[in-house]
């Protein structure tokens, strides 16, 4: 997985509130049996003016010019600010993955939703959760926002903001660890736990 | 110490912990064919075998087509889907992990199928990459949905790091009101506390609704814990549900069964135990319910109107809610039961199990649907609810009343496979979620209760 330490950048203002996984990466392109290439259809619905299917060359898809992530001016941003609730409905990692394959680093709102956050963490994207009035003061500026995960801040117009996040969570984001490989480390306390649990609760 | 029945099962399944975080080891992992293709290649790709095969159950569901199943996966004409479940058969096949076929009469739903064939018991940690995994939660199991790194890491460990939830009592009183179902129950929760009003928590539902509920009505509920934003819905063992579990394929048998019946006895909240929040409802309150906008807490009674967001609470529901009537093509202050409808979708995790169904078929029992009803699905949630549907003749209600009777599947609660809406179409579905393009780009989906949906297709528009 990747590491992540720091990362300065601007934000892409998305402002609502409740943004779902469908929205996030509709159905269709739930298809594809590979973990890369979502980026293209990242926010499909609303980027797009057509209906898009797995397959198609974006490129010569009308785009949504309204639409945030269509704005020059936010070309560049890893980072995605928007409002409560982020992430909600179906379990899809594929959201992460498309965030993460369109160049997003980070996520900041006042929420999201459990399985989402979770999910970011596998993918090497911080989803940092800030109170609504620092969210609203992000929502208004379009200075660079620098985050320092080790430190735990994220700092803009010459501000500095803390954040929570688990130890655990920082630890494996800032060395870029595999889950799977630290967990198999304890692959004798699982077999012992196993031995008095199948003891225990014999029919299972 | 008094503990909630989620601590309980939670505690149960502890291997160790680390700050706030625990290793949880996982009794049961249900697999589809969406979530698990990555989570299959990372193993191959990192050389390691799955922990405990047993722990693992597959079946092919989202993609399935729900016509022409005659010439199997070769004949599945989106290539795509065709591809996914192709490779889901492959992957099982490979690992040696035990997989209900898409030609299987036990195929269906996941979280149908998993309680049907005894997959899900009282007490067991269950995970799935889908959502809805709250659902087996009704059964007093420690049930939630994962993304798709945390199926590999589950196949590869049998654990799961977990944070630990806070506690939730939603406790419902009183007798419901005729024709209301666990699916009015659930989407007026929703309402009430909001999409997000659930995070961070376990919801446990409990009061004598709630025990008073079928498990299939427990099911629905707990299904829809999710779309109250918590992972996980539960509710306490008692004599239904032992007496539901009992004889199932995989259920035990002889000492096994007392002996497991002697600890799922225990799986309720003591007496004293301590929520973090506990939220109360009178089930005299509740009227049957339709949403109205692009996410499950737009939801109004049946008798009311499309609210006007001038009457929001705050500026972010004000612009969620003006957003959401640009997208349905509906104004404010229009009366519910003035909404026209063009589909109807009898089916999905929610509301595809037999006592749906019934439901349903009681309400179209001799009569047809309206004219302007385009097409009206019903899609059973497993092929065993399908033949059991079909010995009562509940088929036979269903196409003389011009419904078309299908395969079981997910169909167009998602439409991954050919089911789904056309720009513009407006649909009374029996699903759990309302949000932008879910059943069909530019498509309008209303949740509703199978009667409801039942009696809508009749009319024409919400009735």
């Amino acid at each position: 997985m990747d590491k992540f330490t720091t990362l300065t950048s601007i934000a892409a203002p998305l402002d609502r509130a409740n943004v779902d996984t469908d929205a996030i990466i509709p159905k269709q392109f739930l298809k594809s049996i590979k973990r890369s290439g979502f980026g293209e259809n990242l926010f499909d619905e609303w980027r797009y003016l057509d209906h898009g299917e797995i397959g198609m060359d974006n490129s010569k898809r009308p785009l949504n010019k309204d639409f945030v992530l269509n704005k020059t001016e936010y070309r560049d941003a890893t980072i995605l600010l928007t409002r409560d609730n982020f992430g909600c409905g179906s379990s899809r990692e594929h959201a992460p993955w498309a965030l993460k394959d369109y160049g997003f680093k980070a996520i900041i709102a006042p929420s999201f939703a459990d399985i989402f956050y979770n999910n970011c963490f596998k993918n090497g994207i911080l989803p940092i959760t800030q109170d609504k009035p620092i969210i609203d003061k992000l929502f208004a500026t379009k200075a660079k926002i620098s985050i320092n995960l080790d430190a735990q801040t994220i700092s803009f117009n010459n501000k500095i903001y803390t954040f929570e996040v688990d130890s655990q969570h920082k630890n494996r984001l800032l060395n870029g660890l595999d889950d799977i490989d630290l967990t198999l480390q304890y692959s004798a306390d699982i077999k012992a736990f196993e031995a008095d649990y199948f003891k225990k609760y014999s029919w299972l | 110490m008094p503990q909630t029945l989620y601590d309980k099962l939670f505690n149960a399944h502890l291997v160790r912990k680390e700050g706030n975080i625990a290793l949880i080891y996982i009794d049961r992992q249900l697999i589809h064919e969406v979530t698990s293709p990555q989570a299959f290649e990372g193993l191959k790709l990192a050389g390691r075998k799955p922990w405990r095969l047993a722990a693992n159950l597959a079946v092919p569901e989202h993609n399935v087509p729900t016509t022409q199943r005659s010439s199997g996966v070769s004949g599945i004409k989106d290539p795509t889907s065709k591809l996914q479940i192709a490779t889901l058969d492959k992957n099982c096949e490979e690992f040696g992990i035990k997989e209900i076929t898409m030609n299987d009469i036990r195929q269906g739903i996941v979280h149908v199928m998993g309680p049907e064939q005894g997959a899900t018991l009282p007490g067991m940690s269950i995970v799935c990459g889908d959502s809805h995994t709250s659902t087996h939660g009704a059964l007093g199991a420690l049930a939630f949905g994962i993304g798709t790194s945390e199926v590999e890491h589950v196949l590869a460990t049998g654990c799961l790091w977990q944070s630990k939830s806070k506690n939730m009592k939603i406790e419902v009183n009183g007798k419901l009101n005729s024709h209301i179902s666990a699916k009015d129950l659930a989407l007026y929760i929703i309402g009430q506390i909001g999409t997000a009003g659930g995070a961070g928590f376990a919801i446990e539902f409990t009061g004598n609704t709630i025990e008073n509920l079928s498990i299939e009505g427990r099911m629905t509920l707990c299904n829809m814990a999710i779309e109250a934003g918590a992972r996980v819905g539960i509710i306490a063992v008692d004599n239904k549900t032992i007496d539901y579990v009992r004889g199932r394929p995989l259920s035990p048998t002889g000492k096994s069964w007392d002996q497991a019946c002697q600890y799922w006895q225990t799986l309720y909240s003591d007496d004293k135990a301590h929520f973090d929040k506990v939220i109360s409802f009178n089930a005299k309150d509740i009227k049957r319910q339709v949403t109205w906008g692009t996410s499950p807490d737009m939801v109004v009674a049946i008798d009311a109107f499309v609210p006007s967001p001038s009457n929001s609470k705050n500026s972010v529901q004000k612009a969620n809610w003006q957003n959401a009537l640009n997208y349905i093509h509906l104004n404010a202050n229009t009366k519910i039961t003035q909404i026209k409808i063009d589909k109807i979708f009898i089916g999905s995790c929610t509301n595809a199990r037999i006592e749906d169904l019934r439901i349903a078929a009681n309400v179209l029992k001799d009569k047809s649907i309206a004219s302007n009803i385009k097409l009206a699905l019903v899609v059973p949630g497993s092929g065993l609810v399908k033949k059991q549907a079909e010995d009562e003749g509940l088929d036979k209600i269903f196409i003389n009343a011009g419904l078309e009777w299908r395969e079981a599947g997910c169909s167009m609660c998602l439409a991954m496979n050919a089911d789904k809406l056309s720009v513009g179409e407006r649909c009374a579905s029996t699903s759990n979620r309302n949000f932008e393009g879910r059943q069909g780009q530019g498509s309008f989906t209303h949740l509703v209760s199978p009667y409801t949906a039942a009696k809508s297709a009749i009319c024409g528009k919400f009735c």
